[in-house]
């Protein structure tokens, strides 16, 4: 993949690899990582079971500051489900692999679970919490609403998230445009149609 | 009657869909909660020599690690009915003992007090083995096949009508193959999570379940607490297809560890452990013979078919089920054998048996077209059953033949292709195929509870749950209607083992088993209104007959003069109550025998003596059903579009039409059939949850190697319903549509492939690899 190719990916997936493996770098330095990516744990020596130093992170979430005192193992996901009581954003596969975990990062959609808590310092993070104005619904919200856009509903915070924004990016106007761009949202309850159908009239109005 | 039942409102419970608001099993907020994460088998047989669990008990925040060695026995589940709690796997009750019979299969859990701490340690684990040689492989392990004594409920799993083998030596022309499809995973959205909570001995736990009454009454009976004891809540589920229905060791692990280590905790299942200890469904191999006679007129069927299951229970997937009624045959031979693998075991996923079976069924039924050089519809209708031949019933409600009408006209079925293989859209082959949807309608006693509140507001409660097939919104829709109140003023409650008995959500039962409890306990509510009016000299209905009174826009007035009544309210606020309340219990059911009546003295007993006086119920309860059989059709159509070099396929239009009594809501509707098709779809080209040959663990345990539908995938998909109330069913009209979308589906789309291509694929998924060769 060259630059300017996974520089387009990082409009759907909120940021390169390069950028990605930087961030881990840098928020990681001497913190465990090997549950994360592994469950080998039984194939290591035991002194890579150090502990991890809890970090202080300042959050900005929905527009309020949260300070919160973390494992840096924690993933933005689990940070904002299990730390801030905010169980909007859903855990669908831990993995980047479904998208029920979608949130915005500085207005564009990233996988919340890739990312860890302690890589958000000074994002602006919008979840579905943060999507109404008081009672009044975003309009992606009540488009979803009117339209059917979800049957269990767990998948919907994330296929919400990423269809606010695929609308911002601007860029799918096409039926098979937004279809490809939104894949990363697995819904498998089906309510594929209607999750096109709330989109469209979002994007046409 | 019926203003509100069958408009497309939109879902009640949608704002808190749309907003995060909606609470799933790991998310309620419960105080001082540790994580529970488990250590899964590496092994598929053998047993457990040792767990070393010393360097990750001493991993801070750890607050305990149970295994086999210390955790609480368990008692023997007493009943394996799935109405009232089926364990999954009778004979692997968790952590019980050091036998490993899977591979992924939980064998400890970690119990920190974070989530991070819990998966780092379990990570930590040292597990020895005595490893032993696990049976691997569908296909090599076929001849040590066995005829299981019946299938779920006690099911028939060998059935024969005529002579079969007789009749097929007769037959002018005759199709004989073999079908086969893989193991394929529910993946619901939610993978499965237990947070358990003991105050006291009371216990509560918090489960992403499709039977808030099953897993009650199991955690009772398993862990030796009194019923009254244990309290299921199910709020929100984040779908279940069948993954739910049964129940795993989920709530078990959590409630024992709970106890164990004094603390609520909490387990969410990984989803990659979600493929081994949560259900899936089995790998089939059906062999598929139809003889018929020149015209198409079928002589003889034979369905014989072959799936697997665990050594730790048995599950039939019956994909000869529908083959006895599915089409008209004088000479019918379905069988059903199982072969016994080291691998977690199978449970119903949608439409089990139907789904796997008609894909093959129904693509026979496309080979036979061909031979006999008629066209695949026109044989559908030669051969379409006008009774229920097996049993010998008239159907309730049967549209088909409109189905395939409304069906070949919606696809442009005068468009398909005579000869496959031979028609291009610009560079990709074109294709059509169609096939029938059927699953029977089902229903179960279940009770419900009604309540208006002086403020003029309603409530029901009731112990099912909406696992996002659209529950609580029909639900709210039937209860307005029999109060006579808009929507807004009734709230529906479910999703908690306090309420009144309702149906699992399993078998497409639930709106035609609650619909009728909920709408005859609103009715009696309104009942007990009417007779305290009547009596009442300052009601302006006072010694009026009860007969003359009806219910509408929040008020019961005389039918043949509006202007006479009152609001509903106005008699609860003349008498100075706040509240009324009616309970009713039917007891009807598609089963062969009815459940024994609850024991005296119980709450639902009480319910039970109140239902003889409740007339919806006695009406519902004294239908004559015993000369029907109860069953949804439907027409599933197809076009594809095939790339002749790669292989890949493209599904280009979908059409469906249904026939399943009364639409409920005809939003939720097509949502729930699409889903369903959705579904079909997944099976027919993409899914496949794939073992490894030798060591017989799972290999695409994510959902990354386990393809599911995405957008990109599905087409525009057009859902029409013929809407004709089946009132024998119940007085609402309205059978399941869970199910019967995803059956069909798979072999319209075959049939279409091979239309497209001329290449008949026998083994799902038909994947692009498969056409090339
Ligand atoms: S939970 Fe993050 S992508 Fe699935
Ligand atoms: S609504 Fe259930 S997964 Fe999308």
């Amino acid at each position: 993949m060259d630059n300017s190719q996974e520089d387009q990916e990082a409009q759907k997936t909120g940021t390169t690899r390069r950028q990605f493996l930087g961030q881990v770098g840098l928020a990681s330095a001497g913190l465990q990582l090997v549950p994360l990516l592994s469950k080998a744990g039984s194939m290591l020596p035991d002194n890579e079971a150090a502990p991890a130093e809890p970090v202080t992170v300042s959050l900005m979430v929905n527009g309020s500051r949260k300070t919160l005192t973390l494992d840096t193992r924690v993933t933005l996901l689990d940070a904002l489900r299990e730390k801030l009581q905010m169980t909007g954003s859903k855990k669908g596969c831990d993995h980047g692999q479904c998208g029920a975990c979608t949130v915005l990062a500085d207005g564009r959609r990233i996988n919340s679970c890739l990312h860890l808590a302690v890589m958000c310092e000074g994002t602006e993070v919008t979840t579905i919490e943060g999507l109404a104005k008081g009672e009044e619904l975003h309009p992606m919200q009540a488009a979803f609403l009117k339209h059917d856009g979800f049957q269990c509903g767990y998948c919907t915070p994330g296929q919400i998230c990423s269809a606010v924004g695929l609308v911002r990016e601007g860029h799918a106007h096409t039926d098979e445009e937004i279809r490809e761009q939104m894949s990363g949202n697995i819904c498998r309850c089906g309510a594929y149609n209607n999750i096109l159908d709330a989109i469209k009239e979002v994007q046409t109005a | 009657m019926n203003e509100l039942t069958g408009k497309p409102i939109d879902r009640v419970d949608g704002r808190l869909k749309v907003t995060g608001g909606a609470t799933y099993a790991a998310e309620f907020p419960v105080k001082n909660v540790a994580y529970g994460v488990t250590v899964t088998s590496t092994i598929t047989k053998g047993r457990i020599k040792n767990i070393d669990t010393g360097a990750a008990g001493k991993m801070p925040g750890v607050l305990g690690i149970m295994t086999s060695e210390n955790c609480m026995q368990l008692h023997f589940p007493a009943g394996s009915d799935p109405g009232a709690g089926k364990y999954a796997e009778k004979d692997l009750l968790p952590l019980q003992n050091d036998r490993v019979f899977y591979g992924g299969q939980h064998i400890a859990v970690v119990v920190a007090e974070t989530f991070e701490q819990a998966e780092h340690a379990a990570a930590m684990v040292k597990v020895e083995y005595a490893e032993q040689t696990p049976v691997v492989g569908f296909e090599k392990n076929a001849l040590t096949a066995y005829k299981p004594a019946s299938g779920l409920g006690g099911a028939e799993t060998q059935v024969k009508r005529g002579d079969a083998d007789a009749a097929m030596q007769t037959a002018a022309v005759k199709t004989d193959a073999t079908y086969t499809t893989p193991v394929f995973s529910h993946n619901a959205m939610e993978p499965h999570a237990s947070l358990a909570v003991w105050e006291g001995d009371q216990l509560t736990v918090y489960d992403a379940t499709q039977s808030v009454m099953g897993v009650k009454a199991l955690l009772s009976a398993m862990l030796g607490v009194p019923a009254e004891k244990v309290r299921v809540i199910a709020h929100y589920i984040g779908g279940g297809f069948g993954s739910k229905g049964f129940t795993w060791a989920n709530p078990f692990l959590a409630a024992m560890a709970a106890r164990q280590f004094n603390r609520p905790v909490k387990i969410a299942l990984a989803r990659q452990q979600v493929y081994s200890t949560a259900g899936r469904r089995t790998q089939t191999s059906q062999k598929i013979a139809l003889g018929a006679d020149r015209s198409g007129k079928l002589l003889a069927v034979k369905h014989a078919t072959i799936s697997e299951t665990s050594f730790v229970d048995e599950f039939v997937e019956t994909a000869g089920v529908a083959t006895p009624m599915l089409y008209s045959s004088p000479n019918v031979d379905v069988s059903h054998e199982l072969v016994r693998l080291n691998r977690g075991t199978p449970c119903p996923m949608r439409a089990p048996g139907e789904s796997v079976g008609t894909y093959s069924l129904e693509v026979a039924m496309d080979e036979l077209a061909e031979k006999l050089n008629i066209d695949p519809l026109q044989l559908r209708l030669i051969n379409h059953a006008d009774t229920e031949e097996q049993k010998k019933k008239q159907f309730s409600e049967k549209s088909l033949k409109e189905c395939y009408e409304r069906g070949a006209k919606a696809i442009g079925w005068s468009n398909c292709p005579a000869k496959p293989g031979l028609t291009k859209e610009g560079r990709y082959l074109v294709g059509y195929g169609m096939a029938t949807a059927t699953y029977p309608a089902n229903r179960s006693a279940s009770s419900a509870k009604a309540t208006l509140f002086a403020d003029g507001h309603a409530e029901i409660l009731c112990g099912t749950q909406d696992i996002g097939t659209g529950t609580y919104t029909i639900a709210t829709q039937i209860a307005a209607d029999a109060f006579g109140l808009p929507v807004d003023k009734v709230t529906v409650k479910l999703g908690d083992s306090m309420y009144p008995k309702g149906a699992q959500s399993g078998g497409s039962q639930v709106t035609a088993s609650v619909g009728p409890p909920i709408r005859a306990a609103a009715l009696g509510a309104v009942d007990k209104l009417i007779t305290i009016a009547i009596a009442d000299p300052g009601s302006p209905l006072h010694n009026q007959k009860r007969e003359d009174i009806i219910t509408g826009n929040g008020r019961i007035f005389l039918k043949d003069d509006a202007n006479k009544g009152e609001p509903l309210v106005a008699v609860l606020s003349r008498k100075g109550l706040d509240k009324i309340e009616a309970d009713a219990k039917t007891n009807v059911s598609t089963r062969p025998s009815l459940p024994a009546p609850a024991p005296a003295g119980s709450p639902e007993a009480k319910t039970e003596e109140e239902s003889k006086t409740n007339m919806a119920v006695q009406e519902d309860e004294n239908t004559d059903r015993s000369a029907y059989a109860f069953h949804s059709f439907g027409a599933q159509f197809v076009k594809v579009l095939v790339d002749p070099d790669l292989g890949t396929i493209k599904v280009d239009k979908i059409v469906g039409v249904m026939d399943i009594g009364k639409v409920m809501n005809l939003k939720t509707a097509v949502n729930q059939i699409k889903g369903g098709m959705i579904f079909g779809l997944g099976m027919a080209l993409m899914e496949n949850l794939q073992y490894d040959p030798n060591n017989g663990r799972i290999v695409t345990r994510d959902l990354v190697q386990y393809l599911v539908p995405v957008h990109a995938d599905i087409p525009e998909i057009e859902v029409q319903f013929i809407d004709r109330p089946d009132l024998y069913i119940s007085p609402l009209g309205a059978r399941g549509i869970g199910e019967i979308g995803v059956t069909g589906m798979a072999a319209a789309i075959a049939n279409a492939v091979y239309n497209a291509t001329g290449k008949r694929i026998r083994d799902l998924p038909i994947t692009p690899d498969k056409l090339i060769v």
